[in-house]
């Protein structure tokens, strides 16, 4: 097996010859694009779409290559394949997203052609990662592996993979779109805040359907999603996408870019949006859009359990530190005697989703060992193996630990999300990645954290909230202010089920005090938490004002 | 200005009357405006006659029209706006409308695929265009996922997953 075979059993995609021949041409017109652009064909401005439809950005200091995952899952071949464009490439670095893709920070226009040519050669590209398309659909970290599944969202997600491809009617929308879809009634993909959420579900006959909302976001704008349907059955479902985005791209705003997302279409016209949206589903010729279940089939093949073994659930070694680490990182399986991993990209102190190209090649090697070569990339910026042995867990803990990725921090007060903020966009009115490092070493103690609990504190470095710090616990945005730096606080928020956009608490704190407001807001929770209860649950029971107090009052 | 057609340049036929100017003998173009406005005698003419839509325009308002149109003229105020893509298809998808569908003001070379699979016929292009930077570009991704419009059909959606096996 080279290094670039694909392990046998990891569920991704596997490309056809079909496939295959599309990445071809598609690199080959980008090839074509480019060199117009140079020849002076094509101006800044023309040039600009086409570039962003093959991921390719303008930051702060050089071109950043965004390159997609779909629905974040990853084989090890093709982890290997991005550790090499990293060092090759790249300063040895890549930075997973909240969108489950990775970027490339430091890329060299000229040097891109060859990027995208190492790319599809483990199956991947840079397609509609960028541009006013519809995005990589994100989906659960944990499809094919968690016990509280109803239907596999994957093979949904590589049907809408594939619709959205080069859409030729959506491909010019009035803004990005983006689209999550969850097959457990636990969301885990915050379906509420995008563009489109999708639920799939099951009837009473065992029948796929699917929930739909729309609408939802966060940016300057922060909106839950509204329920269009509740039940659109699997035949129908590209029709009735097809209906939604037919309608958005005919009415959605084009002159204010800050009003161009479906949010805002929905949020002014309501109900009104949804009988739009009906009228044109009904309307449609179905037969030309139906999801045929034979073709549904095909694509769920892709998606197989891999050839689990019979085993029991066991009981984990006595190892006080790595017991830790499990409590933090280890999540159950459907699969008797097999648990999901989580790996967390947030060490202390270190910068939220970055990844060295040592790291990337080690959690191959890792996922080829103790997880039939799968790897996901999830939307709070970590890992995820999906298929370990229980027996295997200890091992798989030292293999972490000695790769510098065992920090025991899922879903604590550290596993923070920040967007690149002032250190990389050219957009940031603030820094963000600082902030995220000084809190995390603020809180270094692993002990306290676990103590903590459950706590999501998001960061964003300006209004586009590419940090999601709507929907954190404690959401924090760094905004200018004559000048200076300073940072809004925000609570209660959540991307989950109970999906709710966060309070500002009061007046912004400096980047100096910010970090000792996160401390008062977490000593707060504990001196009036109830066992056992979470940051947010104490948050939602006592309400903003001893929080407020404890902030603001005079010392 | 000249068209597009099958990826070659062709001249135009058709020309495009202000709302205040009197109609030609020939093949017209008119203002949604005016063909509400004077769409009897319109209709009594003996030549072709064509609507340009606003890109703000849903198709549903010109539909009682088409069954007398020869052409439906769609706008591209700037290339990345692409209402016109919708227009296309709600024209032939949802009205049959089996006339010319023209795309004028900014296209890219690079729309040209797609704006023919959405049912657009020709565009309209600058003196000076190289047609074969079109047609290249027409013929570069010659795979498409979705269902289209017109018989040109290439392997529809995720069918040839089954084709191929
Ligand atoms: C550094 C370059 C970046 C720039 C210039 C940028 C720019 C933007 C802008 C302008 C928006 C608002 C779009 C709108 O509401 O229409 C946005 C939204 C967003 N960005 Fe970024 N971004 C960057 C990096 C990132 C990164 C690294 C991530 C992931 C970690 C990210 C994730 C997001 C997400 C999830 C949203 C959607 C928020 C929503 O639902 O409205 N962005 N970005
Ligand atoms: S939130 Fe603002 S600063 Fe942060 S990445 Fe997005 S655009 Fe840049």
């Amino acid at each position: 097996m080279n290094a670039l075979t694909p392990p046998q059993y990891a569920r991704t995609y596997r490309y056809d010859e079909v496939d295959r021949e599309f990445l071809r041409e598609r690199i080959a017109e980008f090839r074509g694009q480019v060199e117009r652009r140079l020849a002076g064909e094509l101006t800044e401005d023309e040039f600009k779409p086409l570039r962003l439809m093959n991921g390719l950005y303008l930051q702060l200091h050089a071109y950043m290559l965004r390159v997609a995952i779909p629905y974040g899952l990853l084989n090890s071949a093709q982890l290997r394949q991005l550790g090499t464009i990293a060092r090759r490439w790249d300063r040895g670095f890549g930075h997973f997203t909240t969108r489950q893709n990775i970027q490339f920070n430091w890329t060299k226009l000229e040097d891109v052609p060859a990027m995208l040519e190492a790319l599809a050669e483990v199956d991947m590209h840079a397609i509609q990662t960028s541009g006013n398309c519809i995005r990589n659909t994100t989906t659960d970290e944990y499809a094919g592996a968690s016990p509280d599944e109803v239907v596999d969202p994957r093979v949904y997600a590589e049907i809408l993979r594939q619709w959205s491809t080069l859409h030729p009617e959506f491909t010019w929308l009035p803004r990005k779109f983006k689209i999550a879809i969850t097959g457990s009634p636990n969301d885990r993909v915050a379906a509420q805040v995008h563009d489109v959420g999708v639920l799939a579900k099951r009837d009473a006959r065992g029948e796929v359907g699917f929930e739909v909302h729309a609408g939802g976001g966060l940016g300057r704008t922060p909106i839950i999603a509204r329920k269009l349907r509740d039940w659109v059955p699997e035949s129908e479902f590209l029709a009735y996408m097809e209906a939604v985005l037919r309608v958005y791209n005919a009415l959605g705003q084009r002159e204010n870019i800050y009003k161009a997302r479906i949010k805002i279409l929905v949020r002014d016209l309501g109900d009104e949006f949804t009988q739009m949206v009906e009228r044109e589903y009904e309307r449609l010729p179905r037969d030309k859009y139906r999801l045929d279940p034979e073709v549904v089939a095909a694509i769920a093949a892709h998606f197989a359990p891999p050839p689990f073994a019979a085993l029991e659930d066991q009981a984990l070694p006595e190892d006080p530190e790595f017991r830790r680490w499990a409590a933090a990182s280890v999540r159950p399986h459907k699969q008797p005697g097999y648990a999901s991993v989580t790996i967390s990209l947030k060490p202390i102190g270190g910068i939220p989703g970055d990844a060295s190209a040592d790291q990337m090649e080690a959690v191959a090697d890792l996922a080829e060992r103790h997880s039939f070569g799968e790897i996901r990339v999830t939307h709070v910026q970590n890992l995820v193996l999906p298929h370990v042995r229980q027996e295997d867990l200890y091992t798989l803990w030292q293999g972490l630990r000695a790769a510098g990725l065992a920090t025991p921090n899922i879903g604590l007060i550290s596993d923070i999300i920040a967007c690149p903020g002032m250190d990389y966009c050219a957009l940031a009115t603030a820094r963000s990645i600082p902030i995220a490092q000084r809190i995390s070493e603020r809180f270094a103690s692993l002990d306290r954290q676990h103590d903590i609990g459950e706590c999501f504190i998001n960061i964003s470095g300006c209004i586009n909230a590419c940090g999601h710090h709507h929907v954190a616990h404690i959401g924090i945005l760094g905004v200018d202010k004559r000048g200076e730096e300073v940072y809004q606080v925000t609570l209660g928020g959540s991307a989950t089920n109970d999906a709710a956009i966060g309070e500002l608490i009061g007046p912004a704190f400096s980047y100096d005090a910010v970090v000792d407001a996160v401390e008062t807001l977490i000593t707060t929770y504990v001196a009036h938490r109830t066992p056992g209860e979470r940051f947010i649950d104490t948050y939602r029971r006592i309400g903003a004002t001893p929080f407020k107090d404890a902030l603001y009052a005079p010392a | 200005m000249p068209l597009l057609e099958d990826g070659r340049l062709r001249p135009d036929d058709w020309t495009s009357i202000e709302d205040d100017a009197p109609l030609p003998d020939g093949p017209a173009i008119v203002s949604l405006a005016r063909l509400r406005a004077e769409a009897d005698a319109l209709a009594g003419r003996n030549a072709p006659l064509g609507v340009a839509l606003d890109p703000g325009t849903q198709p549903e308002e010109v539909a009682p029209f088409l069954p007398r149109l020869a052409l439906v003229a769609l706008r591209l105020p700037k290339a990345k706006d692409g209402r016109a893509f919708s227009q296309a298809r709600s024209l032939r998808e949802h009205h049959g409308f089996g006339g010319e569908i023209r795309a004028t003001g900014h296209v890219l070379p690079d729309q040209y695929a797609m704006l023919l699979r959405c049912g657009v016929t020709t565009v309209e292009v600058p003196e000076g265009t190289d047609p074969n930077t079109w047609a290249r570009s027409r013929d570069a991704v010659r795979i498409a996922y979705q269902a289209a419009q017109g018989a040109a059909r290439p392997l529809s959606l995720l069918r040839r997953k089954l084709e191929l096996a």
